[in-house]
């Protein structure tokens, strides 16, 4: 189903784009997910670096077997889910709210 | 005494395993044969219709992600190596934030069938779309290959082939030949017959059995142990015989030399190298990009990030189980006798699990064709995903938007589509008949590599920088292609060791296995270079547009 809508003036893309409504709403995304990739790759990185170069550190135990390496790489899968999980409520409640109103806007202004 | 695939068993094993991949393969064929009947125009084709929900695509993605690659291949290093095959497994999982915050919902409303369509929203067609469609089928073809001589070298093992013997008339050379064409004659089937609506079908079928399969030996392994994973870490370490290093890093990547300080330090920074490639190279696979488009808006393709995350997340955790599973009640040496590189620990364990669990060798025959099977439908589901990724490519890309210039009618597009798939089929049958005793295991992670150093940059470019133009994404992707690819030639994985691919031959002069560290910077730095060194302005319209597009759905195909 592709609904092929082009606005009907050329350059109405650009006010659009030029909207306070569409700036707050890259802001609203980019402030999200900017940060964040920042992050959880600051995170994944410490966590390489710490396997090659702190052996000693990642093999201390915490408890029982179960040592720091191991420990440190079951926190990355909870931040990764973590993440997501809170990205999918960040976007549900705060961007597409906006986006669809926005994407309202346009289409209607198409169709006129 | 646990001899895998006794004489008494083999017979049974053998029967079991046919049958049961017997069965999936008709039931697949029926299901493709019944999505052709659905599939009448081109958005049919290439995105299934965008008729999938968030979850069937969050599974389906899981069936293209979760490759053999991932099921026995890491299964196994854990087995042998411990604790550095789950390195693999973080670095897998957490790529899919980069997919899942930066790309998948910008894409799915930007873009219509392929990667290249975001790329060249805003650029030139032609000089986008081809280095798109050479990137995009270079990483398939280097990632089927990696899973078509896989597939062969398997079949001969899992049927307990071994060399001197036969099997319906067949020695294991002739086996693993056998399996190649057919794998590839049915990944061709799959994919001209039932385009996406068929492969998607087939991808959650297999990301069905594969989570089902894992979730029962996960149980089992841990039931063993009491529910406690400490004890089952202890016995694995012991039986491993190498001590509570098994349960460190180090054992097999950034592995310390005594007294050799360079080979030391080269093999640490191959590490961090293999660790950027595995999670920036997800988010730029053509085959993982072209599923955000079989889902009908940008919310469903976000939610079926979310549940691929959940789906992936929980398989790579149960590898774990799986793995130190196999070390503990196999053992080190059972597995290496079998097959050095530990491709066989998991059907393995399965047959420990079977005797000790379902009774006698039986229950181990039946356990272990049951997890034999889903291996191979693993394998059959991976290839179509990659075979449809390249066939899209060089259909709506290279034929349709470059040699024709946009003037041809999707039905004709669809046709081409086919025909490519066929070609892509028959070319990955003869190099994986070519390849088929060279280890090759190295081309999942050049592919990896080629996607982040190629393709991501030029994503991320697209999307989110205005200045970005042809010139810019011309140079990245042949910059990331061409410098990965040229580092990994010269490099240990393909001359100049004892386990490369042409180990007689003596080349390398590059001393890491993997060109990450070196070609993703390079990638992102040619984006660059290409962008402000062309004279050609960035088209504002256009960006306005695009970004319009993207951040609000307007205009979703």
């Amino acid at each position: 189903m592709s609904t092929e809508t082009s606005p009907s003036r050329t350059g109405s893309y650009t006010e659009v784009q030029q909207s306070p409504e569409f700036s707050a709403l890259r802001r609203a995304l980019r402030g999200f997910v900017f940060p964040m990739t920042v992050a959880f790759f600051s995170w994944y990185a410490l966590y390489v670096v710490l396997s090659a170069y702190a052996r000693d550190f990642m093999a201390t135990k915490v408890v029982g077997n179960i040592n720091i390496a191991l420990v440190f790489g079951l926190l990355q899968f909870a931040s990764t889910f973590l993440i997501a999980w809170w990205y999918e409520r960040y976007a549900t409640r705060r961007l597409e709210p906006e986006a669809n109103r926005l994407r309202a806007k346009i289409e209607n202004g198409a169709a006129q | 005494m646990n001899t895998y695939l006794a004489a008494a068993s083999t017979a049974t094993i053998r029967s079991i395993t046919l049958s049961l991949f017997l069965v999936f393969v008709l039931v697949t064929l029926a299901i493709t044969v019944w999505a052709s009947r659905q599939t009448r125009d081109a958005t049919d084709f290439y995105a299934g219709g965008r008729s999938f929900s968030g979850f069937q695509n969050g599974m389906a993605i899981g069936g293209d992600y979760m490759s053999a690659a991932s099921f026995l291949g890491i299964a196994g290093i854990i087995a042998l190596n411990g604790y550095d095959g789950f390195l693999y497994s973080i670095g897998f999982l957490v790529a899919w934030l980069v997919a899942l915050l930066l790309v998948a919902e910008l894409l799915r409303n930007s873009g219509k069938y392929t990667m290249a369509d975001v790329l060249a929203f805003r650029m030139r067609q032609a000089p986008v779309r081809t280095a798109a469609a050479v990137s995009t089928v270079t990483v398939s073809i280097f990632y089927l290959l990696a899973q078509m001589v896989g597939a062969g070298a398997l079949m001969a093992l899992l049927l307990g082939i071994k060399p001197g013997q036969t099997f319906l008339g067949m020695d294991p050379n002739t086996a693993k030949v056998a399996t190649i064409i057919l794998i590839g004659a049915l990944m061709i089937t799959y994919v001209t017959v039932g385009g996406m609506k068929g492969t998607t079908y087939v991808q959650i079928v297999k990301a069905f059995l594969l989570m089902i399969g894992a979730f029962l030996m996960t149980v089992l392994v841990l039931a063993a142990f009491k529910f406690n994973l400490s004890s089952l870490l202890g016995e694995a370490a012991a039986e491993s015989g190498k001590g509570t290093n098994f349960l460190n890093p180090g054992t097999v990547y950034g592995k310390e030399v005594a007294g050799d300080s360079l080979q030391t330090f080269y093999n640490k920074i191959d590490l961090l190298s293999l660790g950027i490639a595995l999670v920036l190279g997800t988010a730029g696979l053509p085959h993982i990009l072209i599923r955000f488009y079989t889902v009908p808006n940008s919310r469903a393709a976000r939610k079926s990030v979310v549940w691929a995350i959940g789906i992936i997340g929980t398989f790579y955790l149960m590898t774990l189980a799986l793995g130190f599973g196999a070390a503990a009640l196999v053992g080190g040496e059972a597995i290496k006798a079998q097959n050095p590189g530990g491709n066989t620990a998991a059907p393995q364990l399965a047959q420990a699990l079977g005797e000790r669990y379902l009774g006698g060798d039986i229950g181990g025959a039946t356990f272990l064709a049951v997890i034999a099977a889903v291996a191979f439908a693993t394998i059959l589901a991976v290839v179509a995903g990659l075979t449809l990724a390249s066939s899209s490519s060089l259909s709506h890309d290279f034929y349709a938007n470059v040699m024709k210039k946009g003037q041809t009618s999707e039905r004709q597009e669809v046709v081409v589509a086919r025909f490519s798939a066929f070609a892509i089929g028959a070319v990955s049958i003869v190099l994986g008949i070519w390849a088929k005793d060279l280890n090759v295991a190295f081309l999942v992670a050049l592919a990896f590599a080629v996607a982040a150093s190629g393709n991501l940059p030029a994503i991320l470019y697209s999307l989110f920088w205005k200045r970005f133009n042809t010139s810019g994404a011309v140079w990245a992707i042949y910059g990331g292609l061409i410098s990965a690819v040229t580092l990994v030639f010269f490099s240990p994985v393909v001359s100049g060791a004892a386990n490369s691919m042409f180990p007689k031959q003596d080349w390398q002069w590059f001393p890491l296995s993997n060109p990450g560290i070196i070609s993703i910077p390079l990638g992102f730095l040619c984006g660059w270079l290409g962008t402000v060194l062309s004279r050609e302005p960035a088209d504002e319209e256009k960006y306005a547009e695009l970004e319009v597009r993207a951040l609000t759905g307007a205009g979703a195909h």
